[in-house]
């Protein structure tokens, strides 16, 4: 049977990780090689990187990063932020990313998920969902632009056309959520995997032991996704697996 | 000296990655002399069937290949390397493959609960428990494809539970396949790439 997989999420800004990381066993906090490594160590099924880096010069250091977290690490990692071509999809691919993540750029223009798709494979592309619910009719709404630009868009409709477009994989952010620790938007992500039939990953709201099995559970997602949680060590990834396994999840 | 043959398939960097840091030095080329003169071999591979096929045959590469097997090099294909090895692939229509292994390789059936492609970490289950991979006994591998080898019991060293059960390890004499990514399969799969190394290239345990 297929794992469950937990996935922590790294900010990369100019080819450092960025937000606080607190490993005590780590010399170089701020090296995304050493602290993929210690997340190999820790049980991680993947990683995503998220270029937050703001001018595209600095863009290339992306692709070293990858480079040299692919010569240490070998498990699948997810690159996102800022990607607007198939052309940087294959240079960060060609350094050892395993997925390209589209988030704004595929609100922009639909047709690079298709042309992405065609390209490297359906599985190679992940469509990344800002999701934030509107209070007043209930509806999940789609934000772009980290969060920034309302798009008007129907989040589940636009989910359903990223993966007829040719989308293999469908990150998902509750914004609602995102930084309460209050737990996975497990609502959100049930309605989602009953529209679709590609994989799942939840974001947003991870903040006990407990949350992980709801969003596996209820959610029926396939990957949970957190940052700060592991990244202040909060929970570890070994301390998530063994809550899940007790709750009957399959994880690795 | 080990090499991994060069046609431009999508993992080939990353295979190379994994051997470097095991300190196995690899060299990449479709030169026939230089693959004829090797001590083993990596097929990698990801993409579609035919194409992959095609782009082999172009560089007169399916030839060499089984020219090496049958001198008994130690053959070690890759995901889509791995579905090369069997007679014919049913993806976008009928295409032959290298004919290494008997068996065919044809979609993962659709099954509720059961997404396509196959992509994850699943455990597998070890059939052949003499093999040099019996470690891989209930250990987790990474796999990414819609496609699996449909072949006898007896090529199958290891298998892990989908719609079907799906052959994760294969071996036909001096052949071996890998249906999942080893250079994405954290310790286990660097294991199973040393282990190609060290117990068949080097020990000749080849199965001959």
């Amino acid at each position: 049977m297929l794992a469950k997989r937990i996935i922590p999420c790294l900010d990369v800004d100019n080819g450092r990780v960025k937000k606080g990381i607190n490993f005590v066993n780590l010399v170089d906090i701020g090296d995304p090689a050493a602290i993929a490594a210690e997340y190999e160590r820790q049980g991680a099924d993947e990683l995503v990187f998220l270029d937050i880096t703001a001018t595209n010069q600095k863009r290339q250091t992306m692709k070293e990063v990858v480079e040299s977290v692919s010569r240490r690490v070998f498990m699948p990692l997810t690159v996102g932020g800022g990607i607007k071509s198939v052309a940087q999809m294959q240079l960060l691919l060609k350094a050892g990313a395993d997925k390209i993540s589209l988030n704004t750029a595929a609100v922009v223009e639909p047709q690079l998920i298709t042309k992405g798709a065609q390209k490297f494979g359906r599985q190679c592309i992940v469509v990344a969902i800002d999701v934030k619910k509107n209070s007043a009719t209930g509806q999940y709404m789609v934000f772009t632009s980290g969060g920034q630009h309302g798009t008007g868009l129907d989040a589940l409709d636009w989910a359903e056309q990223a993966v007829s477009l040719g989308a293999g994989e469908l990150l998902v952010t509750s914004m609602d959520k995102d930084g309460t620790k209050s737990g996975f938007d497990t609502e959100l992500y049930r309605e989602l995997t009953e529209r679709v039939d590609v994989p799942i990953i939840a974001s947003g709201g991870a903040g006990k032991l407990n949350d992980f099995t709801a969003v596996f559970c209820k959610g029926k997602v396939d990957g949970a996704l957190a940052a700060s949680v592991f990244h202040y060590g909060e929970l570890t990834i070994s301390g998530v697996k063994d809550t899940l396994k007790k709750a009957g999840v399959n994880v690795r | 000296m080990l090499t991994i043959i060069d046609y431009d398939a999508g993992n080939t960097y990353n295979v190379k990655k994994a051997f470097d840091f095991l300190g196995v030095k690899t060299r990449l080329t479709a030169d026939p002399a230089e693959i004829l003169a090797s001590r083993g071999l990596i097929l990698p591979g990801v993409g579609a069937f035919a194409p992959a096929m095609q782009t082999l045959r172009t560089r007169g590469l399916d030839t060499v290949i089984k020219k090496a097997v049958m001198q008994k090099t130690p053959l070690l294909g890759i995901c889509l390397g791995m579905q090369l090895l069997f007679e014919s692939s049913s993806e976008y229509g009928e295409h032959k493959g290298l004919g290494l292994i008997p068996g065919k390789v044809i979609a993962l059936p659709r099954k509720k609960g059961y997404k396509v492609p196959q992509m994850g970490w699943n455990e597998n289950e070890l059939i052949q428990k003499n093999s040099v991979f019996s470690f891989v006994a209930q250990q987790y591998t990474y796999f990414v494809h819609s496609f699996y080898a449909d072949c006898d019991n007896k090529y199958i060293v290891s298998r892990v539970d989908y719609s079907v059960p799906v052959p994760a390890i294969v071996q036909n004499k001096n052949v071996y396949g890998l249906q999942f990514h080893p250079e994405k399969s954290g310790n286990v799969g660097i294991k199973i790439l040393q282990t190609f190394v060290k117990e068949i290239i080097y020990n000749d345990n080849s199965g001959n």
